[in-house]
């Protein structure tokens, strides 16, 4: 009885005990979701064009990172050392579509997902090679992104909103929403759904799957960028970033791979989810649940909606 | 391709590949150096590769070696990665280290049942197995100054000595954030145990790898229970990560402890609120060392240094450059009981339990006053110094502490326990057939 009590009473006793820590924990978990779910989103993209799972996705966070950083500290002014760390970006989707997917066209989803691995330790080494492993500290304030601390005293304690999470928070959602409305609403939009339907239908009424498949490398590159630009702040720039990237995969499971709203939804409910988890329910095991409390959260939803929230519902006929 | 032809070329390529890695000649000294600098821990594991490389690299170009004989530097990268630090290991045991240094816990545990058989002393400096310092079960295995176990109990004394005495801890609540890997959990059983002898309550956080840079649950845990203190067992980015956390969290700094392992850029990430966070440390910073100044001179000013300039003397550098002090001295030593002069692992593990770095020879090595002494023995494989405290002062760590001592009697007694249980868990644990020398 005293482990139900303890599972199932408690946490909620302690909740309404110290609401203040549920807001600050709820705060906590919507900034790591907003940022969880930027990260998501550059798997999407890509799946949705190209059908392929980017596992470079986390690398191309701390590349992005590393560039903007790198050159900030050879003396390049941080707006100027922002716009060439995003050139670089579009010069990384050119070369990975005319080196690593135009000559993989029409094999099996698989040897893409594998080049994508390929890639990864490429950007690992090639990252290494030109910044060391040293980590490095965000510009923050040369990007003019707001720092310190706004203490709240309410609901019988204090709530802590650092300044950067709020920045972060927009960011990322302003982000977000533009790229939701650029790939429903414009011509590109349209071609990238075209592309996601049928690579081939595409080809037939003259979408040029290259460029495409340059434009959503370079749109997730961007994605990657703000996001390392923002973890960066908030945990210093370092090649274990790219570790991060991997709770994009529960957020993926969760809203569908090929979503944005999923992406969004998912990245929210995983970032508050495992939040709340390792606080109200971490300490009954000895805490550190967050890592996998994020998968079981997703496969949760699986058993009701295997598609994920969002996901396509595939029906096959036989 | 014939298969004759198949099999002449793979012939020719085994022959090849067998002398391209020959055992080192009887006019060198193989040491390899186990070291990170690349991967998520890279943060630590660059600076310390680049003292350990350059202290040996000066001995090297100033004196051609020790006691005459040239040493032959070879890095293997682990990543800090315990299989490719084993990997490491089997790749470099043919070529007749004299010692090995894992410079990871994780690589350590599996090296310690190799070592013997293979006859390579095992060097893990203040970290790895804390009952290896039992030099009668561990012969082979050397991990001074201190162990984790010190660490910690020096820790828990600066903290009561603070409070007013080790009693006045009853009812304090001590928090202790750890990576969740085999380093990070080596001292939990001392904590606890203290824990039920004094009377204060422990609070665990553990950071999984994965996770090191995304804190902020285990922060907002620690705000809900309210630690008295923290206490840090970190490495690599969890470090810099902890102190930005903590101060975005509000934690009082000056109530932030650590394990000697954060570098200046860890406390630096913090920002000006990290002033006051504290950690243990042996040694120096700094490059006012004429031990020091001749790496500049013979190593860095004549570019063999993979160091940055400025980062010569920072906190991690010269933690590698102490590793290398013991690597050096183990040699020497081995050199003057055998009267050899290319020494090989058994005699430099003869060596490493002679080491006497008394402050006379600390002087004469260029090292007055950069550390504590140290005396190793047959039966003490690791010396138990103490460390002292220093804090963060915004841009600069400042020693604010006399050498704290370990508790002594609290660790020998869970030291011994812990060294029995290994050998009793690992059916067959070989007694010691190493005889001790005179002087040990």
């Amino acid at each position: 009885m005293d482990i139900l009590y303890k599972v199932f009473i408690e946490p909620f006793v302690f909740m309404g005990e110290a609401p203040d820590l549920l807001i600050q924990t709820l705060w906590e978990g919507l900034v790591s979701g907003v940022l969880y779910a930027l990260i998501a989103l550059g798997f999407v993209l890509i799946f949705k064009a190209s059908g392929v799972f980017n596992f470079a996705q986390g690398i191309m966070v701390v590349f992005a990172a590393l560039i903007l950083v790198g050159l900030y500290e050879k003396g390049v002014p941080a707006f100027l050392a922002l716009i060439l760390a995003a050139l670089a970006m579009l010069v990384l989707a050119v070369v990975v579509e005319r080196v690593v997917l135009r000559p993989l066209v029409n094999q099996p989803d698989i040897i893409l997902f594998m080049a994508t691995f390929g890639l990864t330790y490429l950007l690992i080494g090639f990252g290494e090679l030109i910044f060391g492993g040293n980590p490095r500290e965000m510009i923050t304030e040369a990007l003019l992104l707001p720092q310190g601390t706004t203490e709240i005293d309410a609901l019988g304690g204090s709530i802590r909103i650092q300044h950067l999470d709020v920045a972060a928070a927009v960011i990322a959602s302003l982000m977000i929403g533009l790229l939701a409305v650029f790939f429903s609403k414009t011509r590109i939009g349209r071609a990238l759904r075209a592309v996601a339907d049928s690579h081939k239908a595409a080809l037939s009424v003259g979408i040029s799957l290259n460029q495409i498949w340059v434009i959503v490398w370079f749109a997730a590159g961007l994605v990657a960028l703000v996001a390392g630009i923002m973890w960066g702040a908030r945990s210093g720039v370092s090649f274990s970033l790219q570790i991060i990237a991997l709770k994009a995969l529960p957020v993926l499971i969760l809203g569908g791979f090929t979503s944005i709203p999923g992406a969004i939804i998912g990245g929210l409910i995983i970032g508050v989810g495992e939040k709340l988890g390792e606080f109200y329910w971490g300490p009954l095991v000895g805490g550190g649940i967050e890592t996998w409390l994020a998968y079981v959260i997703a496969l949760l939803f699986l058993l009701y909606r295997p598609q994920g929230l969002f996901g396509e519902k595939i029906i096959e006929r036989i | 391709m014939s298969f004759r032809k198949l099999s002449l070329g793979l012939a020719a390529a085994t022959m090849l590949a067998g002398t391209a890695v020959p055992a080192f000649a009887q006019d060198s000294i193989y040491v390899p150096l186990f070291t990170y600098r690349t991967g998520a821990f890279a943060g630590s594991g660059t600076y310390i590769a680049d003292g350990m490389h350059d202290y040996l690299e000066m001995l090297n170009q100033r004196d051609g070696g020790i006691g005459g004989v040239k040493l032959v530097l070879e890095e293997c990268e682990t990543g800090y990665d315990t299989k490719k630090g084993v990997e490491c290991y089997e790749s470099v045991k043919g070529k007749n280290p004299v010692l090995v240094n894992p410079w990871s816990t994780g690589i350590t545990l599996p090296l310690i049942p190799r070592a013997s058989v293979d006859k390579i002393p095992i060097l893990s400096m203040a970290y790895g197995l804390s009952a290896s310092a039992r030099g009668d079960i561990f012969p082979w295995v050397f991990n001074p100054p201190s162990t984790y176990w010190d660490g910690l109990s020096m820790i828990i004394r600066y903290i009561g000595e603070k409070e007013g005495g080790l009693e006045k801890l009853k009812g304090k609540k001590i928090g202790f954030i750890h990576l969740d890997a085999a380093f990070g959990k080596e001292p939990i059983p001392l904590l606890q145990e203290l824990a039920k002898d004094i009377g204060f309550e422990v609070a665990l956080y553990p950071v999984a790898a994965q996770d090191m840079q995304n804190q902020s649950s285990q922060w907002l845990s620690a705000r809900r229970d309210r630690p008295d203190y923290m206490i840090m067992w970190g490495w690599g980015s969890m470090n810099g990560a902890a102190v930005k956390e903590a101060v975005r969290s509000g934690y009082p700094m000056d109530k932030f402890y650590s394990v000697w392992w954060p570098s200046e850029d860890d406390a630096r990430a913090g920002g000006a609120g990290a002033k006051g966070f504290k950690m243990l440390n042996w040694h120096a910073v700094g490059t006012n060392f004429p031990a020091l100044q001749d790496i500049q001179k013979h190593v860095v000013d004549k570019g063999l240094s993979k160091s940055p300039k400025d980062k010569v003397g920072d906190l991690l550098y010269n933690r590698g450059v102490y590793n290398s002090l013991l690597i050096a001295e183990a040699i020497a030593t081995a050199q003057k009981i055998t009267g050899k002069k290319a020494v090989t692992g058994e005699d430099v593990r003869r060596g490493l339990e002679n080491i006497k770095l008394d402050p006379a020879r600390l002087k004469e090595l260029g090292l007055e006053g950069f550390t504590e002494q140290l005396v190793l023995s047959c039966s003490d494989h690791n010396g138990h110094r103490p460390a002292f405290m220093q804090e963060w002062d915004g841009a600069k760590w400042v020693k604010i502490s006399d050498p704290i001592e370990p508790m002594t009697d609290r660790v020998k007694a869970q030291l011994d326990a812990a060294a029995k249980d290994y050998a009793e868990k690992n059916a067959g644990w070989p007694k010691r057939t190493e005889p001790c020398d005179k002087a040990s």
